[in-house]
């Protein structure tokens, strides 16, 4: 097991520098640069400004430039549009604020989730298991742009029993509407996976065993086809977790959360490599250390699994 | 008094193309320490009466008829009263052993929870009893081997421990529902050693399901023939063997091969079995039946009593088919 694990983080960095030098490609090839405004600024002006950031050097250089800062350094360089600011600054106060709302986030979204999927399964066909489906169709095709207003105008507006928006270090009052918004969609996800997997495994052979040998069903659910039916789910929160806590634009444009997930749009938006480079490494190695974990987990739950 | 009294169990499955009648009209007993097999190809409904009996039926299935149990009614009582008869008093052992053990618990941990459960024991009393019972259906080094996973057995290993784990509350009916199917024959062989062996020794009753003829001859000494649902024939093991009265039994014993005749080619009984969605108003073997005629497709043989301990379902006479 030991020796997996090392093995998949020594394949995690050729990994993540592919992903480093696609990325930088994709920006490149993209039309524009981080100081092109509405109004034209003096060649002599554009040339210091490249020459400052290092723009005007060949792409091969810049890109061993950037890698030799960022490994050696881990310094993901200066932002080019936020003037003081550099992309350490900018993910150092992003990032706990995406981590918090994400990850009770997902916190919501695996146990109500679950709780559906099971029940629905359980009750399959009954009134429970159309309820627990219509909340989770529901929920699923209601996006977060529409959610997220919804929720400021019943809880602001009407009720005036949260604030509307910003973070205030993350106080519960200022999570709240941010986790709702982010994570219905999420459990509607996790809802429907949960049902369909829990349904298969209560026709398996085993589970007939089970009932035969006289089990209440409560111990035969939760202790015979519990395990089995989360293997699926299992794979499936990996992802979503650093879905979650790298958050989203919509949570962090509607609530002014200040996360990282409006930053990466802007970025994006305004050619700010350095910023865009940052959140997608950021990313992408949250993504190969949670489908490690999602490995790992695989491997407590399935006893035939041995790394 | 029977231990187990079936009388007129119909089955009926709702799917989507329509209902489905599994099991009709079947009528048997089942008495202390009494072995009976039931016979007959797949789709023939001897599973589901085993199944409707104990209220293991699939959720779109549905039972009516009697089924009483030391005298008590047991159809369709409430899954909390069938548990206190399941494993305790009629166990079940399944086809496949590779796939009715959970893989992903421990083989004490599955075998423990029976004896914890129906006999209130300790862990520690319930994992020495285990492994006793595990020594009993032979498996080597049980007390090590117990606390390994069912994939680390054979198919034959996780038979054995099936029936172990079937028999560790002494039930007084244990239904085998082809228990050698999944196996090679060699270690059919040696199940089917270690069921009577068991049988024996726990006095237990039995009703084998299975539709291999060849292991009903030395292992039951009454066999129920079943086909479309409906029961065929019923007697005594020998008897059935040496005169068969219907025609369905008379060509799943010319289907068995035998070392005492030269065949090149295995007789069959042509045709397919039947689609149990459309139904069939007369008997359901007549399509297949050689001696058919028009009275046969119009009315389904009543079962008639042709000895104290012989029926029949047929139009034909005994000797007719003989």
């Amino acid at each position: 097991m030991l020796s997996f694990i090392i093995r998949r983080l020594a394949v995690a960095i050729p990994t993540l520098l592919i992903l480093v030098v696609f990325s930088y490609l994709i920006m490149y090839a993209a039309p524009g640069g981080p100081f092109d405004a509405e109004r034209t600024l003096p060649p002599e002006v554009m040339a210091n400004l490249n020459a400052k950031y290092g723009l005007d050097q060949p792409l091969i250089v810049q890109m061993w430039n950037y890698v030799v800062n960022v490994v050696v350094h881990f310094d993901f360089g200066p932002s080019y549009l936020y003037k003081d600011q550099t992309v350490n600054d900018i993910i150092n106060q992003g990032f706990p604020v995406t981590l918090t709302y994400g990850f009770w986030s997902f916190v919501v979204a695996t146990i109500v989730g679950m709780t559906l999927g099971i029940t629905a399964a359980v009750y399959h066909n009954s009134w429970l298991d159309y309820l627990a489906v219509g909340i989770s169709i529901g929920a699923q095709v209601l996006p977060n742009f529409v959610m997220a207003p919804i929720l400021v105008l019943v809880f602001t507006l009407w009720l005036g029993w949260l604030p509307g928006g910003g973070w205030q270090g993350g106080q519960w009052e200022y999570i709240i509407m941010p986790v709702i918004a982010l994570s219905t969609s999420f459990m509607a996800s996790i809802a429907r996976l949960t049902r369909s997997s829990m349904l298969e495994v209560l026709n398996a052979n085993y589970i007939r065993t089970a009932r035969a040998k006289g089990l209440p069903m409560r111990r035969v659910i939760f202790r015979h086809a519990l395990k089995p039916a989360l293997l699926p789910v299992v794979s499936y929160l990996g992802p979503a977790f650093v879905a979650m806590i790298t958050g989203s634009v919509v949570i962090d444009m509607y609530f002014s959360t200040g996360g990282i997930g409006i930053f990466f749009v802007n970025s994006a938006l305004n050619r700010d490599y350095s910023v865009i480079m940052g959140i997608t490494i950021l990313t992408g190695a949250l993504t190969i250390l949670f489908n490690l974990v999602v490995d790992i987990l695989y491997a407590c739950i399935d006893p035939k699994i041995r790394y | 008094m029977a231990l187990l009294d079936i009388q007129d169990l119909a089955v009926r499955f709702q799917t989507n193309d329509g209902t489905v009648s599994a099991v009709n009209g079947v009528t048997f007993k089942v008495y202390e320490g009494d072995t009976l097999a039931i016979v007959g190809e797949s789709g023939s409904g001897k599973s589901q009466t085993a199944f409707a009996a104990i209220g293991l039926l699939a959720r779109n299935g549905h039972a009516t008829g009697s089924v009483k149990w030391d005298g008590q009614e047991i159809l369709n009582l409430p899954e909390a009263k069938l548990n206190k008869i399941r494993s305790s008093e009629i166990a079940m052992i399944f086809q496949d052993p590779m796939t009715s053990l959970n893989p992903f618990m421990k083989v004490s941990d599955q075998m423990e929870e029976v004896l914890t459960l129906h006999r209130g024991m300790s862990r520690k009393q319930a994992r020495a009893e285990c492994v006793r019972m595990l020594d009993a259906v032979r498996i080597p080094d049980a007390a090590a081997r117990i606390t390994m996973y069912p994939h680390e057995f054979s198919g034959g290993m996780r038979q054995r421990i099936m029936i172990a784990m079937s028999l560790l509350c002494r039930p007084r009916l244990l239904i085998a529902d082809e228990p050698t199917t999944a196996l090679d024959v060699t270690v059919q062989a040696q199940i089917m050693d270690l069921l009577r062996d068991i049988k024996d020794e726990f006095n237990t009753a039995m009703i084998l399901i299975t539709h291999d003829l060849g292991i009903v001859a030395g292992a039951c000494e009454r066999t129920m023939v079943m086909y479309g649902g409906r029961i065929m024939e019923r007697g005594p093991t020998s008897e059935i063997f040496a005169s068969p009265t219907h025609p369905y039994t008379r060509g799943l014993l010319d289907a068995v091969p035998r070392l005492d005749r030269k065949e090149d080619v295995l007789p069959t009984i042509p045709g397919e079995p039947p689609d149990m969605l459309r139904g069939f108003g007369g008997c359901p073997f007549q399509p297949r039946c050689p001696l058919a005629d028009d009275l046969c497709k119009t009315q389904p043989p009543a079962l008639e009593r042709i000895s104290d301990v012989r029926v029949r379902a047929c139009h034909r006479s005994p000797e007719e088919v003989a």
